[in-house]
């Protein structure tokens, strides 16, 4: 299918249903569709695969957890020359090497993707600076802080990142991830540094050790998670009383499985996450599927199941209640004024600068 | 076989002729027989081939193509030709100067194209810091760019007025690099190329490799602790009550991994049923619920319990030929119950010590599963961080090289307890 | 082992010091498993007893967590596919094996120590050097991602243990029940289905379950080289333990532990078979 007919296709999402339909050839079709696994790809199955699947019954989707290795699977794949993945959902950093290695398609935004309701292309639509060269944003998550409310007293709740560091205070076990993103920016941030400086002061070897002595204080009460399932899981079973963790996992046991948890907004870290495109053996269907499962509503339906705010401006207005719980989102939505009151915005071309030096001292660092 | 046979058949042998025995169609015994010798050792080898070949290719290539790994390294030489040619003549003193920048200009121009920065840049991190930024950075611009290129290339990144990197793609400028071993063993490369260790504060591997080995010692020791009395029990019974006794251990070996690290973690978590138990019992309170899970301590009881089975098998098939004679010989003689034991019992039973002990020890030092699952941060081995630089980091010349020292130690180890030991890997 | 009669008080108690100390060592041995059996009919979802199951109260006992398996696709689907990649390579295995265990035990075999070493290399060799090196044989040439992958992966860690048995059953084998057989005028393929074979078959068995047992058990490789579609049991469970251990693992678990208390009895009445038709004693 060529350029023009897609954006011919896209004048409203539900002329494009019928379109897409009436165009495909109706061979069964079989996308593989890669994703983090857990209550992300629920939402995405059921804001995404579901109603296009109804609507294309020829579509099955295949769901693949298998975000977390996605770029050694890409590299694997088109290295052996028989990619089996249609469409990866990753990180930017991920994709902005996987596209200089030109392993995934590079992607015409305006062309491949619809327009706002009202018109505006797609490249003004997607929040600024969102849009990478291979690189179709979805959603804006946040990383964040959260206790369990019954491991503190009433009234010594800790809220900010300074009482995550505070060991005296509020006592407990932490749990932080096994990696140096995120932590080495708290570290800095609850040591006084404005979050607008935070990459200029750990590009200096003086700031990286300055993030570690920080880190040092709390070190004895740390426990390390790997995935993100994990951190909801181990402040559930008070293995620990602080974790960082995604807002969107913690909102689902905090919401959804009613576990007494608090995210603290102070010092969030913001970060996108989105689609790739690879060379895999369906490309067609594929690009049919990314224009109708990208547009304003259906970025917007997504927030009706994980609290992880819609990549378009355009889509924020739509942000209604929770599918099943009929709770308001906006107020779970870590671009909501309230939450987004110091966010830290994670620097990539840092982490891809400097990662696998931080990666050795951080693993370093861990195992002493 | 029946060919063979009637080769050596020594009715067939009754004549003489110039001297030799001749068989019946007249050829020199000794001829047909190495004939017939050849023969066979054909047909045994057409035996064995169909799974010598099939483990070549699915097991022994492999390998031998990871081996080759940990120092291949084509990126600079293939992404760079240029530019290593024009710095033949840069003495590696301070920056070189505009034809190298030119031809780097080139290079990378056609890298662009290709796509194949990517890879080069993310080689050229593994060396220095901020590389990958510098070369992807300044590939997307370099088709703007016009001579002279030196001062452009200075404005593009810092890190192109910085000498390093000029030196890093001289030295690994080479179709063969010995550079993941050196990251591999904690050493680096100073300014003059010397190979010299590693901040004190970036060293991971060699810790990491003790740590592993003294584990794998520990947990070595631990089974001979548990297994050589159950062993020893047993042997000493009635076969009726030993074949009993023996469900205890073959059960647990033949029971799924995965199961049995289950089990574990539903009995050490915090909420599990020994802190369960000890909470009811009141010996702790319930705010201070023992951490015995997610660390060392875990990952040891797991891999006792998973690994005592290897050890407690090659003993009792040991113990269980050991006549009692001897140590009742050594107890009539006026030898107290313990130098009974020590100086005549514990000797002969050194062959199935020596069987278990490398058994456990071999499988334990290339364990993943186990501390993956219950090994929390302390817990860790060296498998989870070649795991971890396969599927995660994606340096998979280190992952390589970590993996071929492991390795190599492994075959080193199994072969010198074959010339000491050299008894064969028993199955229960 | 009864004290014998000139034991000293001394060593009567330590005779009954050294049994309580093994009755410890075999608790520890079982207990681990026995204990998460009943969990698993656990009405909570918890991994704990509740009051209810230690007063043996039915209503504390339910079937949920497995419905809650068998009414699960993806459970379901790893059960098909351990059972597709466990036969599959066992065959292989067992085949090659076999063959070559034959060729092993005869005398005349050149280079033989050299030989059984590569054959049992893939049981020396740490697993996750295996991996490493099958994931990036196996992407390269495309057979990552694919069932002959995993397939192949697996027989070639299985080969060993089929080698192991069957060789054994062939040692001390008497060579001239083979002659007496070709004078009698059998030809060798009616010799082996007729003299061999039944000689070796419980060694082949025995082989065979080992190497099932190894590719159903396997979780490394399965790690590394299987994709979405060939997800085995061991690999579900790895995930499921990861994010979050539901009882369902320990439902799960529950049957994986009568299937091996199964396999347990087969290879132990193949062995005791084994040694009758061998004359030994059995035992």
């Amino acid at each position: 299918m060529n350029k023009p007919m897609l954006k011919m296709l896209g004048v409203t999402s539900a002329v494009s249903l019928l379109a897409v339909s009436a165009v495909q050839a109706q061979d069964p079709v079989r996308l593989t569709i890669v994703s983090w696994g857990g209550a992300y790809t629920q939402s995405q199955v059921r804001a995404y695969h579901e109603p296009y699947a109804e609507a294309n019954p020829h579509i099955t989707i295949v769901n693949d957890d298998g975000s977390a290795n996605a770029l050694a699977g890409l590299r694997a794949q088109s290295q052996a020359g028989n990619v089996t993945w249609d469409l990866v959902d990753m990180l930017p950093s991920d994709a902005q090497l996987a596209c200089d290695e030109g392993i995934i398609m590079p992607i015409d935004h305006d062309a491949m993707l619809a327009p706002a309701p009202d018109g505006t292309p797609a490249s003004q639509d997607f929040l600024p600076g969102s849009l990478g060269e291979c690189f179709i944003p979805q959603i804006v998550y946040s990383t964040v802080v959260t206790f369990n409310t019954e491991m503190f007293p009433e009234d010594n709740q800790p809220s900010s990142i300074a009482d995550f560091f505070n060991v005296d205070d509020f006592p407990g076990r932490r749990a932080i991830q096994n990696r140096p993103g995120g932590n080495l920016e708290w570290a800095l941030f609850a040591d006084g540094v404005h979050p607008d400086d935070i990459y200029d002061v750990l590009e200096t070897p003086e700031g990286v050790d300055r993030a570690f002595a920080k880190l040092d204080t709390i070190k004895d009460n740390l426990v390390f998670w790997t995935e993100g399932a994990q951190s909801p899981q181990l402040l559930a079973d008070q293995e620990v009383a602080f974790s960082t963790g995604y807002n969107g996992r913690i909102f689902d046991a905090a919401e959804v499985e009613g576990q007494p948890f608090a995210i603290i907004w102070d010092g969030q870290i913001v970060e996108w996450d989105g689609w790739v495109i690879p060379y895999g053996p369906n490309q067609e269907a594929v690009l049919e599927y990314v224009y109708w499962a990208t547009d304003t509503q259906r970025l917007a339906d997504q927030a009706k199941f994980i609290s992880y705010g819609p990549a378009r401006a355009s889509s924020a207005p739509l942000v209604g209640e929770h599918a099943d719980l009929g709770i308001d989102m906006n107020s779970h939505m870590p671009t909501n004024p309230d939450n987004y009151f110091s966010p830290i915005v994670l620097d990539n071309d840092f982490w891809t600068d400097y990662g696998d030096e931080l990666r050795e001292r951080f693993a370093n660092w861990m195992l002493r | 076989m029946t060919q063979g046979d009637a080769a050596t058949d020594p009715s067939m042998t009754d004549h003489m002729r110039d001297g030799q025995m001749v068989t019946a169609d007249g050829t020199p015994l000794k001829a047909s027989l190495k004939r017939a010798e050849r023969r066979r050792k054909i047909i045994a080898l057409l035996f064995v081939a169909p799974l010598l070949v099939f483990l070549m290719i699915s097991f022994i290539i492999p390998i031998g193509q990871m081996m080759f790994r940990s120092v291949d390294n084509p990126q600079i030489t293939s992404t760079l030709p240029r530019t290593l040619e024009a710095m033949e003549a840069w003495d590696g003193q301070g920056l070189p100067d505009e034809p190298v920048y030119a031809a780097l200009a080139a290079d990378l121009t056609i890298a662009q194209e290709n796509r194949t920065v990517g890879q080069l840049a993310v080689r050229l991190n593994y060396e220095i810091s901020a590389a990958r930024g510098a070369l992807t950075r300044t590939a997307r611009q370099v088709s703007n760019m016009e001579a002279p290129y030196k001062e452009k290339f200075l404005d593009a990144h810092r890190l192109w007025g910085n000498p390093e990197i000029f030196q890093i793609i001289k030295r690994e400028g080479r179709p063969l690099t010995a550079s993941y071993y050196v990251s591999a063993l904690d050493r680096t490369y100073d300014a003059d190329g010397n190979i010299v260790l590693q901040n004190e504060n970036r060293r991971i591997y060699v810790d990491l490799y003790i740590r592993t080995l003294l584990m794998s010692l520990g947990i070595t020791f631990l089974t001979l602790l548990l297994g050589f009395p159950i062993s020893f029990l047993m042997s000493s019974l009635p076969m009726r009550y030993a074949n009993l006794l023996m469900i205890f251990v073959l059960l647990p070996f033949w029971t799924s991994l995965l199961v049995r690290t289950t089990a574990w973690i539903v009995l050490l978590q915090q909420q599990g049923v020994i802190n369960e138990l000890l909470v009811w019992a009141g010996f702790i309170s319930s705010d201070n619920r023992l951490g015995m899970i997610h660390n060392m301590t875990g990952t040891i009881i797991a891999m006792t319990h998973i690994l005592l089975p290897f050890m407690v098998l090659p003993l009792y098939s040991v113990m269980k030929t050991i006549p009692p004679s001897y140590v009742r010989a050594a107890r009539s003689l006026g030898a107290n119950p313990w130098v009974a034991f020590w100086r005549v019992y514990v000797p002969q039973t050194l062959p199935g010590i020596g069987a278990g002990a490398v058994l456990v020890f071999i499988i334990s030092i290339g364990y993943y599963i186990t501390p993956a699952l219950v090994g929390g941060q302390s817990g860790q081995m060296i498998s989870n961080l070649i795991a971890y630089h396969m599927q995660t980091s994606l340096n998979w010349g280190l992952a390589a090289a970590l993996g071929t020292i492991l390795l190599v130690g492994v075959l080193v180890l199994y072969w010198v307890y074959n010339k000491l030991v050299g008894a064969d890997i028993k199955l229960g | 082992m009864a004290v014998p009669s000139y034991a000293g008080r001394l060593e009567r108690t330590w005779y009954y010091v050294f049994r309580i100390l093994c009755g410890l060592i075999f608790f520890f041995l079982i207990a681990p498993i026995v204990i998460m059996v009943p969990l698993s009919f656990n009405v909570q979802p918890y991994f704990t007893y509740t009051t209810e199951m230690l007063t043996l109260n039915p209503e504390g006992y339910s079937l949920r967590w497995y419905q809650d398996l068998f009414s699960s696709s993806s459970w379901m689907n790893s059960i098909k596919n351990s059972l597709i990649i466990g036969v599959a390579s066992t065959i292989l295995a067992t085949t090659l094996g076999t063959l070559a265990a034959l060729g092993l035990s005869r005398s005349e075999m050149p280079a033989k120590g050299l030989i059984m070493g590569a054959l049992i290399s893939p049981m020396i060799v740490p697993l996750i050097i295996s991996a490493a090196g099958m994931f990036f044989f196996y992407s390269s040439v495309g057979l990552a991602g694919t069932y002959l992958g995993v397939i192949l992966a697996h027989a070639a860690l299985g080969t060993p243990f089929v080698v192991i048995t069957v060789t054994a059953t062939l040692v001390g084998f008497d060579n001239s029940l083979v002659r007496a057989s070709a004078s009698l005028g059998a030809n060798p393929a009616r010799t082996f289905f007729k003299i061999q074979m039944p000689l070796i078959l419980p060694g082949v068995i025995s082989g065979g379950l080992f190497a099932f047992i190894t590719s159903f058990d396997e979780i490394v490789i399965v790690l590394f080289v299987a994709g979405v579609d060939q997800r085995t049991i061991p690999r579900e469970m790895w995930s499921g333990i990861r994010e979050q251990i539901s009882p369902t693992i320990l439902a799960v678990a529950t049957i994986l532990v009568a299937f091996s208390i199964a396999l347990l009895t087969t290879v132990e009445l193949l062995r005791r078979r084994s040694e009758r038709l061998r004359g030994m004693s059995p035992g």
